[in-house]
Parts: structure tokens; sequence; C-alpha cells
């Protein structure tokens, strides 16, 4: 084999976590209000798969200014919504169809990386699909590890019940890994890898292939936010003994 | 009509784990529900016979098992190849499966290989005359949905805590064996290790979800951090209450900020927008501002409380029952000490 992996990372952007989400009926099904104006994050999940590794296009441009700064990789775009209501199926096709498309891509070398889940649909099925879509049948779910072995073999973590992880060991590439949230901690900004990156994303952008991703065959009866709201009782001026009985008490239910 | 096909695997023992057993109560409730439906159940595991004995009274029409030494332990290709085999043999337009690691790792693969449609973290089923529709939530359990699907067959994943785990009479069953053909496998499955080397702190099944928050770790009033302080407490709290222990941030977060960790603090431990959404009955979250990205992960906890200096943050905004403003490590260190006198 010769040395060196095709890391393909699957992504996509969402919404801003700290932002209020509020569903609204859209003429194709259901959005969120003011998503064209909500500010996006790439995907948690896929930004660990990405550090670990190494929608619409107008927010990708912006959303590329901070992660080039990140690692460098080239961007192969899709240009379509990002919704949490599109079917995983829907948007595994274009995913596959983009990575089958990508120039000198060797599957004898190949490993498509992704989140385990996304933080808008949470289905945690679009990796499976894409590696089903591109024929690979060793695939790894939520996992924190991935090792390189002397003998060029792979060591897998992935998460499992309880708290612990099943090791696997894989001959080599192809294999499709969904992460969890990896081991490495977000690279700081490096203006130098921006500038890099964004010589080819700015192209890459501009050529976006627009991606039909959306719920066919799926109807939303009702989208809302429960109204869960509690009554809390802030309790300020009680002495820590009494505040660890309380406790103490309510443990004991 | 629907033909639903209840699918799931055994556990390391033979037996059904718990997550299996509830959804069997969901399947059994469509196959009711659902006039002139038949319900079947596909077991895959090293050994069904025994497991499908256990649920021999449950009212499925028919047991099918995919079984051997490669099917006993979990592993994508091996799993996606015997849950494809039962889907092919019954050709349900309903699949039915809980949410263990491994039906959610290889279930979604096995859907688009038959052409079918899946929907994951279901965490309802209701039925309106004939139509199905299930309950399922967005954005990080921010907003819940009801839909329902025109494709078949329509594979289900159902989210632990919606339905009681089944129980009844066990007897003998007469498992039909679907046989697999795998293909030269390239994946060993070499063991299982625990996240850390110490004590086990996540327990799915404890009554309460004790969360550590950052502020653990952050210098105190006297202008220092008390690490080690912080460590004999939570662990003392979590041996004498039985508790899981929750972190409110990403460890890769913590240390990639330059912040020191609690040492017996894991990945799998995080609560939230990156992490899990467990189902304790009650949590108690100290040092955590109790921000939306964290909260999200309590999402199924019924009775909130939280411990911090802060009496705005977000635990106050409505997000837990009882906010004691109070500085953590005081609190903590009384609350082992009444729990000691026990």
């Amino acid at each position: 084999m010769s040395s060196g992996f095709h890391i393909v990372v699957c992504g996509s952007l969402v919404p801003d976590p700290l932002q209020t989400l509020e569903p609204i009926q859209g003429p194709a099904g259901p959005a969120l209000k003011n998503e064209m104006m909500l500010p996006s994050v790439l995907d948690p999940w896929a930004a660990h798969a990405l550090f670990e590794a190494a929608g619409p296009k107008a927010r990708l441009q912006q959303l590329m200014m901070s992660v080039a700064q990140k690692v460098p990789f080239e961007l192969v775009a899709l240009d379509g919504p990002a919704s949490g209501f599109s079917d995983a199926y829907e948007v595994a096709e274009p995913l596959a169809t983009a990575i089958e498309g990508i120039p000198g891509l060797e599957r004898e070398r190949l490993l498509v990386f992704g989140g385990c889940a996304s933080a808008s649909r949470d289905s945690g099925s679009t990796m499976q699909m894409v590696g089903e879509r591109l024929g690979i049948v060793d695939q790894f779910v939520a996992v924190d590890k991935l090792t390189v072995q002397a003998d060029g073999t792979l060591q897998l973590l992935e998460r499992t019940e309880g708290g612990r992880y099943q090791v696997s060991v894989c001959d080599g590439p192809p294999a499709v890994v969904a992460w969890a949230t990896g081991e490495l901690p977000e690279p700081l900004n490096n203006p130098q890898v921006g500038m890099q990156n964004m010589r080819a994303i700015m192209p890459a952008l501009q050529q976006a292939k627009p991606a039909a991703v959306g719920a066919q065959g799926m109807s939303f009866l009702r989208v809302e936010v429960p109204r869960q709201r509690r009554d809390t009782r802030v309790v300020k001026d009680l002495a820590v003994a009494e505040i660890a009985s309380e406790i103490v008490e309510w443990i004991k239910g | 009509m629907e033909q639903i096909l209840f699918l799931t695997h055994t556990e390391k023992d033979g037996a059904l784990g718990k997550l299996a057993l509830e959804a069997l109560s969901g399947a059994l409730k469509l196959t009711q529900e659902l006039d002139g439906s038949t319900l079947t159940v596909g077991l895959v595991g090293g050994n069904v016979q025994p497991a499908a004995a256990t649920i021999a009274g449950c009212g499925a029409g028919a047991f099918l098992g995919v079984t051997g030494e490669k099917f006993a332990v979990s592993r994508y290709v091996s799993d996606a190849a015997a849950f494809e085999a039962l889907v092919r043999r019954r050709e349900p337009s309903i699949v039915i499966a809980p949410a263990t690691s491994r039906v959610s790792r290889a279930l979604p693969g096995v859907a688009q290989r038959v052409g079918g449609r899946i929907d994951t973290h279901v965490t309802g089923l209701q039925v309106e005359g004939a139509d199905l529709r299930i309950e399922r939530w967005y954005y990080r359990q921010r907003m819940l949905a009801m839909l329902t699907r025109e494709q078949r067959p329509w594979f289900m994943i159902i989210d632990g805590g919606t339905f009681e785990a089944w129980s009844g009479a066990s007897g003998s069953a007469v498992v039909e064996s679907v046989v697999v053909d795998l293909p030269a496998l390239r994946t060993r499955v070499v063991g299982e290790q625990a996240a850390t080397g110490g004590a086990a702190t996540i327990r799915p099944d404890a009554g309460l979800l004790f969360v550590a928050g950052a502020g653990w770790t952050k210098k105190q009033s006297d202008g220092q951090a008390h690490i080690q302080e912080a460590e004999a407490l939570i662990l003392d709290f979590l041996r004498k209450s039985g508790a899981s222990l929750g972190s409110s941030k990403s460890l890769v977060d913590q240390s990639g900020e330059g912040q020191e960790v609690l040492s017996f603090m894991t990945h799998l431990n995080q609560v939230g927008q990156t992490g899990s959404t467990p189902r304790h009955p009650r949590g108690l979250a100290t040092c955590c501002h109790g921000e939306e990205p964290h909260v999200v992960g309590w999402r199924f906890i019924k009775e909130r409380r939280a411990v911090n200096l802060d009496p705005n943050c977000g635990w106050a905004q409505g997000k837990a029952d009882v906010l004691y403003v109070a500085d953590a490590f005081q609190v903590m260190a009384k609350v082992n000490e009444l729990l000691r006198g026990d």
C-alpha cells in the first residue's frame, strides 16, 4: 500500500448552539425562524472529525473564513439546505456522489470521516449511509480514538454503553469513521494556514454544486418548542448545613 | 395493516437487555393498535434460543434468528449483514429496534441497503386510525416533532425510557434460523475497556445524575485552584450516593483552553450539545452555569437542582427547580458528612 491516507471529512453547518431556535412552517415544511440570519458554526461533531483528520453558499463562505485557519484542507462544497428537518437518506446521496467525484481519490487509501451525529437532526445515520453508498462495510461509529499501528492496521475505540469503549482492529482503508468528540482540542487559529486554505476555498465555493436535499415522503404534523420553564426557587441566604440537609433529603427521595 | 419486525441482539450473557425489552413493548403496542398487523421477532447473537425463550409469551407470531460466533460480537459488517438477512427474510413494512450502540451503528446502513428510511431517537409512537406517527426531537432536544412517512420499510430506533420494559411469561419458542454469508472479515473486535483506569463513574441506572461543572477546576475565593480537594469531594460523593457523573463541558474543550481537568473525567461523561442526554430521575448540577448547550442534555431529567455562586446563572432562568446560591465545595463537603452518618 502506498503511504498516507486519503481522508475525506463530511460536515455541515448548524446554528450557533447559543442561539434561541424557534420552529416555523415554511413552504416546504418546517424550518427555523430567521434561519438565514442565524449565525452558523461548523457542526461540532463534524468539527471534531476535521480536527482529528487534520449549506447555503453565502454562509458557508463566512464559516470557512474561521474554520480555514485551523487545519489545512481542500474543500468540496455542496450548495443545499442544512436544515435539521431534512432526511439523512437524502443528505447521504449527494455526499457520496461528491466523494466519488473527487479527482485522484484512491479507494484503498480512503478514510471517510464525519461526526457521529449532527447538532441539527441528531440522526446518527448519515455516515453509515454514505459508507453503504460507497460500498464500504468497515464502519465505526462514536469513535474517540484511532491509532495507526506499526503494521498499518487501524485500532479504533468506539463508545458503547456505561462509559466503556469497544476496541476493534481494522486491516486498513477503506473505512468509515464517525467521530464522537475525539481527543484533540480545537486548534488555535493560524493565519498562514488560513491564507493557504482560502486560495483554494473561494474557487471551490464558486463551483459548489447544488444539492437537492429535502424530506420526500415525510410529513411533519407538528414541530414545537415545549414550554418547560420551571418555577425556580432561588435559595440565597440558607446556611451551608441546611442546604446540605435539604439536598440529602431530596436525594433519598 | 403493517408487517412489524422487532429486531434486536443478545447481550454478552445471552439475555436481552433492558433497552431491547422496552422497544419490544413499543412493537407490541403498534401490533395491537394497528388493525390486522403481525409481529415477528428477529434476534442476532451467539446463541439466541435462551433469549427467545424469555419472550416466548410476548405474542409474536414468529421468531427468526441469526446465530454463531461471528454474531456474538458487535461489529458493523456482521451486524449489518445479520439485520439485513432478517429484514429480507420477513420483508416487513415497519422495523422496530432498541437504541443500543450496536443497533445504532448498524441499522442505518441496513435501511440504506433495502431502500427504506430510518428515524432514530424515537420517543413516542402514536396510532390514529390506520396512520402511524412518531415523536422525535430535533436540534438536540430543543424542539419536539410529530411526523409520519410514506416510505416502507420504515425503520425506527426507540430511545431508552420511552416504554416500560416488557415482562411476561417465558416459555419455549421455535426460532427459525436464517443463514448469512459474510464477506471476509477485515475488522476484529479485540475487547473492551473502561474510559478510565479508575472507578466507573457512568451509571446509566443510577437515580441521580451529578454534574461537575468546569467551576470545580477554577480559582476559588483564595485565588487558588483546588483540584485535588475537588476530586476527593466528588469521588466521595459518588461512592456514597451511587450517582452517575456528568460533565458540563467537553474534556477536549477544557484541555484545549489550557485548563486543568479532573483526572477521572472522560469524554464520555459529557452531557449536552456534543454529549449524552441521560434519563436519570434526578439531577444535581454543581459549579455549572446552566448554559443552553449544556442544559439541552438535561431534557429528560425530571427533578433538577443546582448549586452555584451566581444567583443569575442559567439555572435560575427556569431551568432548575431549585438553585442554591452557595459554594459547592462547602456544600458537598457537608453533604458527604451527612451521608457518612447514615
